[in-house]
């Protein structure tokens, strides 16, 4: 505790002002009365009206909403079926290339894997849209979960799982009841972490999307690409608020998990 | 049986939409641009059997990579993309090193709710963190506004749309990245080290160069290449935040395809991207490999 400074102080102060400031002020500015986002005119929710009466955000909004959870439930299944065959499945051939595949495109800049996308959905004459984000989108995503999920994985004892199918369950039975649960939690943030890549998007969806699908990312980015807009200011702070709550509450939930789990395990210790 | 389907479903899946995708990008980079849909030769006509394959094979060269050598726009963006991610790395490393030294100095019951504020902002989304900046250092912005109220300035500063506010814009977007990895090799630290090193006559400063720098290194390296790698093919940042002489690669890609239509180019561009991205991803692997080993 002795070398808690004033530095250390100084620093976390000046470290959380910065990364927070920014996102307060757009918080702020949308409850301005003004079209001119920078000339504070009285406090206001006329903004927040405007965004609900337009229809393209709501559109944009629920293709969006469509994309991440079909994008994010199918990256998992593959992702998580990934991570086991990384972790469980030995030697088989082609695994470097496997494995190569699976990381890869955690670095690939997003211009890359978009555009190449792109030219694959033209070259086997897909009509792109919603359906065509999806696969891209659990394309990345996918190879997120399987190192989410593969980390867990490594980390437990696969004693369980043999004990399980010593005792006559079917391998698939053995994951279900045995590995499933035990993972849960990587799987539960691997599924979190797709969908918030997906809702979060521009470049791989404006190169994979046709014009029938507008996804809020696209929609936003068209909307200040000319400069601030209140409206957006509007929909960056529902966005915000909605992550917050969302984080807060996960963590809280997975404490209570945590601190149940502890007293648990010490009634197990007093009784054995 | 049953292990063969769970590796093929995932295999297929990547080969298909990971290599496949490549691989075409690849080819179409050695293509000719055409006026046709799509807007490249050759295309690959299997229906004309042996003859046509190798008609397609012949047609392919590396013009457009001759092409990208004699224009100084591209090499001059993929210099400017080098230069822009190499100084905002050090800019993230010296905002954020105070950051995660604190943090692990912090008392242990508030070390989780700190990690927490790093990680919050990682959910909320890109974009909107990129954009709230242009509100904040636009000519008529926040900062503007402050800096002529306390009479510091008399007339606006031109932030927004040059490069520096693509340098904050990758700073503030990439800052947990580098807080995270330099957090977690410093909260592993023995404090009991630098108490000996005061003990042996060193002062609180050296005591910091040469105990504690050297062992957050694994963290520093593994932050930097976390900021670098992705900061070279940002596309967002720069098209947000920069001017019209913003010059970066991700952003030129993009208008190469969608402005220009230029398809070959556009994948050329890609490709030499990717071999430039090579270099960093092999160090980083190695010392993520040089950490493992170390603490197994």
């Amino acid at each position: 505790m002795k070398r808690f400074s004033w530095f250390n102080a100084t620093s976390l102060t000046l470290g959380f002002a910065f990364l927070y400031l920014p996102m307060i002020i757009l918080v702020i500015y949308s409850f301005n009365e003004s079209k001119l986002v920078t000339v504070w005119a009285g406090f206001s929710t006329k903004w927040y009206g405007e965004l609900f009466r337009d229809q393209e955000f709501l559109d944009a909004a629920w293709v969006t909403l469509q994309v991440a959870v079909f994008s994010s439930t199918i990256a998992t299944v593959l992702g998580t079926m990934a991570a086991t065959v990384l972790v469980r499945a030995g030697r088989f051939a082609g695994r470097t290339l496997f494995s190569g595949m699976i990381y890869a495109p955690l670095v690939m800049p997003e211009v890359i894997t978009g555009l190449s996308l792109l030219l694959l959905f033209i070259g086997i004459g897909l009509d792109r849209g919603i359906f065509t984000i999806v696969l891209a989108h659990t394309t990345f995503a996918m190879c997120y979960v399987s190192v989410v999920v593969s980390s867990r994985l490594t980390s437990f004892d696969q004693a369980l799982e043999e004990a399980a199918l010593d005792l006559g369950c079917t391998p698939f039975q053995a994951f279900r009841l045995v590995t499933l649960p035990i993972i849960a939690p990587a799987v539960i943030s691997g599924w979190l972490l797709a969908f918030t890549l997906s809702l979060d998007d521009l470049v791989i969806a404006s190169f994979t999307t046709g014009p029938s699908a507008t996804t809020l990312p696209i929609k936003i980015f068209s909307a200040v690409r000319l400069g601030v807009s209140p409206e957006i200011n509007a929909l960056s702070t529902l966005m915000i608020g909605i992550v917050t709550i969302g984080v807060i509450t996960a963590s809280l939930i997975s404490k209570r998990a945590a601190v149940a789990q502890a007293r648990d395990e010490r009634a197990a210790a007093r009784t054995a | 049986m049953r292990k063969a389907f769970l590796i093929a479903v995932p295999y297929l899946w990547l080969l298909l939409l990971f290599l496949v995708p490549f691989l075409i990008v690849l080819k179409i980079s050695l293509s000719d641009i055409a006026l046709a849909i799509p807007p490249y030769t050759p295309t690959l006509d299997v229906s004309a059997g042996w003859q046509g394959i190798r008609e397609f094979f012949a047609a392919l060269d590396f013009e457009n990579y001759v092409f990208l050598t004699t224009d100084d726009l591209y090499w001059k963006a993929y210099l400017s993309s080098l230069q822009i991610a190499g100084v905002s790395t050090l800019i993230t490393l010296a905002v954020g090193y105070p950051i995660a030294y604190a943090m692990a100095r912090a008392a242990p019951e508030w070390r989780p709710t700190l990690l927490m504020l790093v990680i919050l902002p990682f959910w909320t989304s890109f974009l909107i963190r990129v954009y709230s900046w242009m509100g904040i250092l636009s000519s008529e912005g926040v900062l503007n506004q402050l800096l002529m109220g306390l009479g510091l300035i008399s007339e606006p500063l031109q932030i927004l749309s040059t490069n520096i506010a693509v340098y904050i814009g990758i700073v503030y977007t990439y800052l947990p990245f580098m807080i995270l990895p330099i957090y977690a090799a410093l909260e592993k630290m023995d404090e009991s080290l630098l108490e000996a090193a005061e003990d042996l006559g060193c002062s609180r400063l050296s005591a910091f160069w040469l105990v504690t720098v050297p062992l957050s290194k694994s963290g520093i390296i593994a932050g930097c290449f976390l900021v670098f790698i992705p900061a070279i093919g940002e596309f967002v940042i720069p098209s947000l935040l920069g001017g019209s002489n913003t010059l970066m690669i991700g952003k030129v890609l993009w208008e190469e395809f969608f402005s220009n239509r230029d398809w070959p180019v556009a994948s050329a561009v890609a490709i030499i991207l990717l071999l430039i991205l090579i270099v960093p991803i092999v160090l980083f692997q190695r010392n993520e490999q040089k950490a493992r080993e170390a603490e197994g």
